[in-house]
């Protein structure tokens, strides 16, 4: 059946099709009990959650953190406003990769980005995953931990890639309790980030920005917003990035990243983009991004950049052309006043 | 997610597509699932490739993406920590019959998983020469020494430590002697990560401190392993490179 | 385990000429050139570890994998000496 031929990825009456019966499991936080909260209830766990840090990274400009531009970052007279790692990079013991986090850490705020919790992975988060995570947490305590909305690992293999999920009730009760299990380790806030797909599922029954908004309720964590993300899945599945971005939870963003992507076809010909991350931001992304900081204000903004990794100017020319749109949105902001 | 047909589909381009997989253009979008595989396999080679670049030299970009390619698909890793995979490359290459007439070439791949190691390996203070300076002469041979986290000893019966300086960029490249062979030392004892060749018996002699021998009787088991070790160039090596972080008393010395 | 005289005495003489040794300032290796915060290690992209949509080489298709002949045309060629010791050209698969 082909069911997905004509139905679009953002329905225009965002209507979340919700078991009624359904209630979530709060695991036990630090010092509280946990328990059953229905699905509609509008107070659950706040209390909880307040117990959680916060994201507080500046509404700035950073850059994804490659170790050659460690020079150009330390000495950079006007820095940036954050760093952000991949967090399986630096879970060895020792060595360069630390001793640059701690020289970077005196002059910016640090974001750490998982991508190996497989949080859509069907098993239970690995535990020593998640201590290793905490361990790094403490070791250079982040402004903001965050991960995506998708799978790496199937039965102990580790596929080293976002895999995409089908957005089921199924999907994202499971979801909310890896989300869950995340931020009661880590004892913070976890941001969830929108991906870049390639296929869709014929069995997804949610559309994917009520997903976010879900998980997001349910559990407390605030989202990432990947602009590149939404125009590469946007124009992958034939649908508008616009609507993604007027359908999608935007009072719970707290951090956006842009990044380039590389364009191929499709079977039938189509244009189908693949969020590369080796080119330097797109055009119509940097439409997207002004258009949704005009709405949100001015957020963390993160350039990431990670194949074919330009000189430092390059890269720092990139996160400045971000700060111009979030000046200009404080300037406008203040205008308006 | 789909779980299981996903995850085989991924590894194996010869499986068909998940079922429930599709796209707004086609019903079954090989070309985009493609994009999956691609991304899998090519960014663990390439995981590969940044961990063994002196063997991807030795043996051209095409021989190791395809080998590197095989091994991805007989050991997927088992753990996020990219760092970590390659650590049974050296063994797949040993048995890679491609390979076989190259038989150091698995060692090559050694030494470089051990720098890789080295390089995530804990912090530890190393000892200095005037930290040595300090100890009685008399007593020497019944002290033990902890080894820097980061020391790995690589022993080949092949020149290792010359294949791999002549493709690192550290040597120049020339015809090779493969009949010589060479340890290795491993060590990472500030930030930079160091390959030294040792000199006869001195792999044996810092295993057997590594196993908490004293040094004595180290330097016993170093010149039962080779008869032209020198206990004066093992010593100046412990005492310069920074491969000591601790020197300690026997346990049961007394008066 | 005590330690034969002899022995002892050899390293302890070992001792002393290797305490020199190292003394020496061509053998203080390493510290002076130190980088304050150590370099990547060569080949240790940053990105091994990330996950293939910010690191799989997408202009590679590298998942088939079919026709590869499997010859050696690095280096090894190069290293080979005249005696022709360790052939390098290796089988084909």
């Amino acid at each position: 059946m082909a069911t997905n031929q004509q139905r679009p990825l953002v329905p225009a009456q965002a209507g979340i099709q919700r078991p009624h019966d359904v209630r979530l499991w709060s695991p036990a936080f630090a010092g509280m009990s946990g328990g059953w909260t229905d699905l509609s209830g509008n107070n659950i766990n706040h209390e909880i959650r307040m117990t959680f840090a916060r994201s507080t990274l500046p509404a700035d400009a950073g850059v994804g953190f490659k170790p050659q531009h460690l020079d150009g970052l330390l000495a950079d007279a006007a820095p940036l406003g954050f760093v952000e790692i991949h967090a399986e990079n630096y879970m060895g013991a020792g060595g360069p990769p630390h001793a640059m986090l701690a020289a970077l850490r005196d002059r910016y705020a640090l974001s750490i980005h998982g991508v190996g919790l497989s949080i859509g992975g069907l098993r239970p988060l690995d535990p020593e995953h998640l201590g290793r995570l905490k361990t790094l947490c403490d070791r250079h305590p982040p402004a903001s931990f965050s991960e995506h909305l998708a799978w790496s690992s199937h039965d102990e293999v580790f596929y080293n890639d976002l895999l995409p999920l089908p957005y089921t009730a199924a999907t994202l009760a499971r979801v909310c309790e890896h989300v869950d299990a995340v931020q009661t380790a880590l004892g913070r806030e976890m941001l969830l980030e929108n991906p870049s797909t390639y296929v869709l599922f014929a069995t997804s029954t949610i559309a994917e920005t009520d997903f976010l908004r879900e998980v997001a309720r349910r559990t407390g964590c605030g989202l990432l917003l990947d602009v590149n993300n939404v125009f590469v899945s946007a124009t992958n599945h034939g649908t508008s990035a616009e609507d993604y971005l007027n359908a999608f939870p935007l009072a719970q963003v707290k951090e956006i990243h842009l990044g380039g992507h590389a364009e191929t076809r499709d079977d039938a010909g189509a244009a189908l983009l693949i969020d590369a991350h080796g080119t330097p931001v797109a055009d119509p992304v940097w439409t997207l991004y002004e258009k949704t900081i005009a709405r949100t204000g001015p957020l963390p903004t993160l350039i990431e950049w990670d194949n074919d990794v330009p000189d430092w100017p390059v890269l720092r020319a990139e996160a400045e052309r971000a700060r111009a749109v979030l000046r200009a949105d404080v300037a406008a902001r203040k205008d308006a006043a | 997610m789909s779980g299981a047909p996903f995850a085989a589909a991924l590894l194996d381009p010869g499986r068909p597509l998940p079922v429930e997989i599709t796209s707004h253009t086609a019903r079954h979008p090989e070309r985009r699932f493609a994009v999956y595989r691609n991304n899998v396999t090519a960014s663990l080679i390439e995981a590969l490739r940044a961990r063994f670049p002196a063997t991807e030299q030795i043996v051209g970009e095409d021989f190791f993406a395809a080998t590197a390619r095989d091994f991805v698909r007989a050991h997927p890793p088992r753990s996020p920590l990219l760092m970590r995979y390659g650590d049974g490359f050296p063994a797949f290459l040993e048995h890679f019959p491609p390979a076989a007439g190259m038989p150091w070439l698995a060692d090559v791949a050694r030494l470089e998983a051990a720098r890789t190691r080295a390089y995530h390996a804990a912090d530890a203070v190393p000892l200095g020469p005037s930290d040595f300076a300090a100890i009685d002469p008399a007593t020497l041979g019944t002290l033990r020494v902890a080894l820097h986290p980061s020391a790995a000893i690589v022993r080949s019966p092949f020149p290792v430590v010359t294949i791999w300086a002549m493709n690192s960029g550290t040597a120049a490249l020339g015809p090779v002697d493969f009949d010589t062979p060479e340890d290795a030392l491993v060590l990472r004892p500030h930030l930079d990560v160091t390959v030294t060749r040792l000199p006869p018996g001195a792999a044996a002699f810092l295993a057997a401190l590594r196993a908490d021998a004293a040094i004595a009787d180290a330097a016993v088991a170093a010149l039962a392993d080779d008869a032209g070790f020198d206990p004066t160039a093992a010593l100046a090596l412990l005492i310069g490179s920074g491969l000591a972080t601790a020197v300690t008393p026997a346990p049961e010395a007394s008066p | 385990m005590t330690t034969k005289p002899a022995l002892a005495a050899v390293l302890a003489t070992s001792f002393a000429a290797a305490l020199s040794l190292a003394a020496a300032p061509a053998a203080a290796q390493g510290s002076d050139k130190e980088k304050c915060y150590g370099v990547a290690l060569k080949g240790q992209n940053d990105c091994a570890a990330g996950p293939g949509t910010t690191c799989a080489g997408t202009s590679k298709v590298d998942y088939q994998g079919n026709a590869w002949k499997y010859v050696a045309k690095g280096t090894c060629t190069t290293m080979k000496t005249p005696k022709g010791m360790g052939s390098l050209s290796a089988k084909a698969g």
